[in-house]
């Protein structure tokens, strides 16, 4: 592997790093080697574990269902066979983008003809006292999966605050245990980063009907403690919420120390193209650290398995000086009690929804549409729809509003 | 545990140990079986665990549930009667010697 002196030699190829060994980053590897380059390749992780599978985390982990072998995304023998060396507990600290190097926490310097990141990002902390006692944990690692699960199984009073996907994924999670749950929102909706008020709406009365209560417009001020653990949350309405377990899901923090550490352009993500192309054309960016200028000028910051896995795809074929530009609709899903939601494309500038199937029933579509135009769908229990979707958004298919709401369309028929 | 065989469609054969409780997307992703892509992880939500179970096999198996049937109707290959999703299948003993193969394509 490209040490300072090989590389002074001359004669070997520096090779390509990785640096983040999540999802994303092992797609730059995967797909470095499907793209047929032949050289080293060394994926550089800070956790322990190999690459796993995150979602699961806040679903079947917390739930007990699923067993933390079956999280790995890949085997040993797989990383071997491919030639990928693994460095798992490992820190990259600094970037040297004019000797091409990384340096890592062990003082090694680790050459590279490419670069990416796949950094990931961090929980957001609550700017607030008592944001570190014991049993104030946030989801976004394994380890914060253990330490959650552990928490679950002593607590009897569960207090979310933040209810984005993983508040509500953790919340249902807690509830199935049945433990008490409180889920507290600043926001006067769920979801209200990431989904419509239709859908958010859905969710509450979801969450609610499976006894959660869930409080909105609830201002976190302060966490308080007995003994150095937390025993209640309070709000800026002067409550109190008895808690023994506090996970803080209020969004991350793309993780871009790295790039900004050495003079790349960061706009709350690493900034990148269509391509996962950063502005050094020796490095790339993939997954929840990135921020993607897209073709039409707009800045899009995804957090999803999809777009670690696209972008890790353009990533490999632009470090290879190859372009694959990664422009499909953006999909996501999120599993919560037996309703499973896949959402595809954005909603957020739609001005006009529709809905296929029966909110009563848990069985329905939205249809989102902007000046006409099908801009979004989210399917609750109604993959087909999802997955025909995707197809209409990718393809700009003519999808009326008085078509998407008339069961009798078979949607696939604009597909073909 | 069960002794699984995945043929790819260019006619590649792996011979993967999974164990029980897995499911037949985790053994063969873990072992780097290339004509499973499995991209959501084994949430039902992406269609990319496609395979074409033994015919012999395939009535043994529990049905497919609801969400499977639908995704199911959404594969980037032919859907023929032994079509499952890879994800929704557990390894148990009685699948020891499974034979299972892969469509061209996963998307």
């Amino acid at each position: 592997m490209g040490d300072s002196a090989q590389a002074d030699a001359g004669m070997v190829e520096a090779g390509m790093v990785i640096v983040g060994a999540g999802q994303g980053g092992l797609q730059v590897a995967e797909s470095l080697r499907a793209e047929g380059y032949d050289g080293p390749i060394t994926l550089i992780g800070e956790e322990a574990a190999t690459p796993y599978h995150r979602p699961p985390l806040s679903k079947a982990i917390l739930a007990g269902t699923m067993e933390e072998a079956q999280l790995a995304i890949r085997g040993a023998e797989f990383f071997e066979r491919q030639r990928i060396a693994l460095l798992t507990g490992m820190r990259v600290v600094a970037i040297d983008r004019s000797a091409r190097q990384v340096r890592l926490e062990d003082g090694r310097r680790l050459d590279y003809s490419g670069l990416a990141l796949a950094t990931g990002a961090r929980v957001r902390r609550l700017p607030i006292a008592g944001d570190g006692l014991d049993g104030v944990l946030g989801l976004r690692s394994l380890d914060d999966a253990r330490r959650i699960r552990g928490a679950l199984d002593r607590a009897a009073r569960v207090v979310v605050i933040g209810g984005g996907y993983i508040g509500l994924e953790v919340a249902a999670a807690a509830r199935k245990r049945g433990l008490e749950v409180t889920i507290l929102e600043a926001a006067d909706r769920l979801l209200a980063r990431s989904a419509t008020p239709f859908l958010a709406g859905f969710y509450a009365d979801l969450h609610r009907g499976q006894g959660v209560m869930v409080e909105l417009g609830a201002k976190v001020v302060a966490l308080d403690g007995e003994g150095g653990r937390v025993s209640a949350v309070r709000t800026a309405d002067g409550r109190s919420h008895p808690a023994d377990l506090v996970v803080v899901g209020v969004g991350i923090v793309p993780d871009t120390a790295l790039a900004e550490g050495c003079g790349l352009a960061c706009d709350g993500g690493v900034l990148v193209d269509d391509c996962a192309r950063t502005d050094d054309r020796a490095i790339v960016a993939v997954g929840d650290c990135t921020a993607r200028r897209t073709g039409t000028g707009a800045l899009l910051r995804l957090e999803s398995v999809q777009n670690a896995v696209e972008q890790g795809k353009s990533a490999a074929a632009a470090l290879l000086g190859r372009e694959r530009p990664f422009t499909a609709a953006p999909w996501f899903w999120s599993d919560q009690y037996d309703v499973k939601l896949q959402i595809v494309g954005l909603s957020a500038a739609h001005d006009r929804m529709v809905l296929r199937g029966s909110p009563e029933e848990r069985r329905f579509s939205a249809f989102y549409f902007r000046e006409g135009a099908l801009v979004a769908i989210d399917s609750v229990n109604r993959p087909a729809d999802h997955m025909v979707g995707r197809k209409l958004l990718d393809r700009k298919a003519a999808l009326t509003p008085d078509q998407a709401a008339d069961e009798t369309f078979p949607l696939a028929s604009l597909t073909r | 545990m069960a002794k699984v065989t995945f043929i790819e469609h260019d006619g590649l054969e792996q011979v993967v140990d999974i164990p029980t409780g897995w499911t037949l997307m985790q053994g063969a992703v873990q072992s780097g079986v290339a004509g499973i892509e499995g991209e959501c992880g084994g949430s039902c939500a992406c269609a990319t665990c496609h395979c074409y179970v033994d015919e012999a096999l395939v009535d043994s198996l529990p049905p497919p549930s609801e969400t499977e049937e639908e995704m199911l109707g959404c594969t980037a290959s032919e859907r023929r009667s032994n079509s499952r999703l890879s994800c929704q299948i557990r390894v148990s003993d009685a699948l020891d010697g499974l034979v299972v193969r892969l469509p061209e394509a996963q998307s």
